[in-house]
């Protein structure tokens, strides 16, 4: 059902062509003109240009090694530009630290940490305070919320270590809502999330949006997260496209973005699917059964 | 006696909050090279009529300086630097105390502590160093904490983590040299990890773990001196002794629990 409401909401290129365009005409969260980047000594992609207005969503696409990954450490400041210009927030990457959420894809030493659930939500609320800065009822109540929009509140007491990848990954979500940041930089966040975390999951950015704030995501979900934002960019060590989801999800630019992945015949019928919009519930891969 | 247990006491609480990060930001090796790294600064020191615990401080100054060098100017990662400078260092004191002569009863005292012979004075700096440790653990939690689960999560909330990881090791030296005059330099790094080892595997929070290794560093301190005073044992080891014992009585106590959880939730099942 709650598959429904979300692609109701954000059908492919709906918000981009309608109400959305209006509130661009702000400075933009990102911008990204002739960005290269990469690590020292290796250059990932080069010539990166892009423009994310409030309240707007980009997915980022692309196998492995593509360069995703590389693009929103950039973003988030982890690593330096190797050339070009890029803002966030009209400011250089890494120093508006209270307005950026950060989900990574590895959790190096989550494992062993003696952390509860609503310990690790609650670090979400730290980049807002500071080293110092107190917390108070409205903080907790926040952090309350981020658990119940991920399913995990009666989670909240468990040890960290003891819950399920799935919910460990539901547990990391939470703790980016509880930010409220004016920026979401994701990376795969529906890796290991199963059908009714993924719904929820959807649900949340959904929201996060309306609020205002913007959304950067690398997914390999072109079916529902990438069909759902309002641009797309397709990387594959190069920007082999870049535009609203209907433009950009053809066979084409998929088959260039993928290479051989693309090649079996099931994966090219859901993709299909995806541009008759109508057919896509009943032939969407094993999510209708829930 | 007395002024034994209160040392104790304050290094039982130095090494539960440093032990603590030590073990969950994955420094235990460090912590151990540290502990055994002071002692040519020790032993120089002690040559030249200084307080031991000056030689302590800049041997360990000399160990972070050296560890952090090479992992940045190198492609070696940090355990083997930490390893190489673990080795010269010691080395580097054996071969200073073999030199000397003046050395025998102060060598023993060095590597294996004098908790029963310790000064006022000496009280004084652990006290102070415990109070700069709990503070400063208080003060940086929050990034410790991020520290501690994702390195890059505390850099993108605007902690800079080659910062806090400094201040962490800055902790965990500080702990180290005021708290090898208790179990001497062999010993000391056995009351970083078993008490706060210990509390790992009872705590679900950062803060209980703590208090878990503070009580079961207290209690090693205190069965350690009776044991090693009725038995005329060293008191060093047999404080060490009986906190790796804590330790697996712990450890073997949790392990009986989860195998009764496990069969009652069986039989749960069944039925």
């Amino acid at each position: 059902m709650s598959h429904k409401r979300v692609n109701s909401i954000t059908s492919p290129g709906a918000l981009v062509k309608e109400g959305l365009v209006a509130e661009s005409s702000g400075i933009p969260f990102i911008s990204a003109r002739n960005l290269t980047i990469g690590y020292a000594g290796e250059i990932v992609v080069r010539d990166i240009n892009f423009d994310l207005p409030p309240g707007q969503a980009i997915a980022l696409i692309g196998t492995n090694g593509s360069g995703k990954s590389t693009l929103l450490k950039t973003i988030v400041g982890l690593i330096p530009p190797i050339a070009g210009q890029i803002t966030v927030f009209g400011k250089s990457p890494g120093t508006s630290h209270a307005r950026i959420a950060y989900l990574g894809q590895y959790h190096p030493s989550g494992f062993v940490l003696p952390l509860r659930v609503i310990d690790v939500v609650r670090m979400g609320r730290y980049p807002v305070y500071g080293l110092l800065g107190r917390m108070g009822k409205k903080d907790e109540e926040i952090i309350r919320e981020a658990m119940r929009l991920m399913g995990i509140e009666h989670l909240a007491d468990r040890p960290l270590r003891s819950l399920s990848g799935g919910q460990q990954q539901r547990t990391y979500l939470a703790q980016v809502l509880a930010h409220q940041a004016d920026l979401l930089v994701l990376d795969e966040p529906t890796a290991g999330l199963d059908a009714a975390g993924r719904d929820l999951y959807l649900h949340a950015i959904n929201d996060e949006l309306c609020r205002g704030a913007s959304i950067v995501v690398a997914t390999h979900d072109i079916h529902e997260e990438a069909a759902m934002c309002h641009q797309v960019m397709l990387l594959a060590r190069k920007v082999v496209a870049l535009g609203s989801p209907a433009e950009v999800l053809t066979p084409e630019a998929l088959l260039e973005t993928f290479g051989i992945i693309i090649s079996s015949e099931k994966r090219i019928q859901v993709l299909e699917c995806q541009h008759g919009h109508d057919g896509s519930e009943q032939t969407g891969s094993g999510k209708s059964g829930h | 006696m007395v002024q034994a247990l209160l040392a104790g006491i304050l290094v039982s609480v130095a090494c539960a909050v440093a032990g603590t990060f030590m073990i969950l930001r994955g420094l235990a090796f460090i912590g151990d090279a540290l502990g055994h790294g002071v002692l040519p600064g020790i032993a120089v020191a002690v040559l030249v009529g200084f307080p031991g615990i000056v030689g302590a401080a800049i041997g360990a100054a000399f160990m972070i300086g050296g560890i952090t060098l090479i992992t940045q100017r190198s492609r070696l990662s940090s355990d083997t630097a930490i390893g190489l400078l673990f080795i010269g260092m010691l080395s580097l004191g054996v071969v200073i105390v073999s030199r000397s002569n003046s050395f025998t009863g102060d060598l023993t005292r060095i590597l294996f502590g004098e908790i029963l012979g310790i000064s006022k004075q000496s009280i004084l700096i652990q006290l102070g160093a415990s109070v700069v440790v709990v503070i400063t653990a208080i003060i940086c939690a929050r990034p410790f904490l991020l520290l501690s689960f994702d390195p890059e999560q505390a850099e993108v909330a605007g902690f800079s983590a080659r910062f806090y990881h400094n201040v962490m090791l800055f902790l965990i030296a500080l702990t180290v040299i005021v708290s090898f005059q208790t179990v001497g330099t062999l010993l000391v790094f056995g009351l970083l990890i078993a008490p706060a080892g210990a509390g790992a595997l009872l705590a679900r929070r950062i803060e209980t773990m703590m208090g878990w290794a503070a009580l079961f560093g207290v209690l090693s301190m205190y069965t350690g001196l009776l044991i090693s005073y009725h038995l005329q044992l060293a008191a060093g080891a047999s404080i060490i002794l009986v906190s790796v014992f804590v330790f697996f009585v712990v450890f073997v106590m949790q392990n009986l629990r989860h195998r009764r959880v496990k069969i009652t939730q069986g039989v749960k099942h069944e039925s």
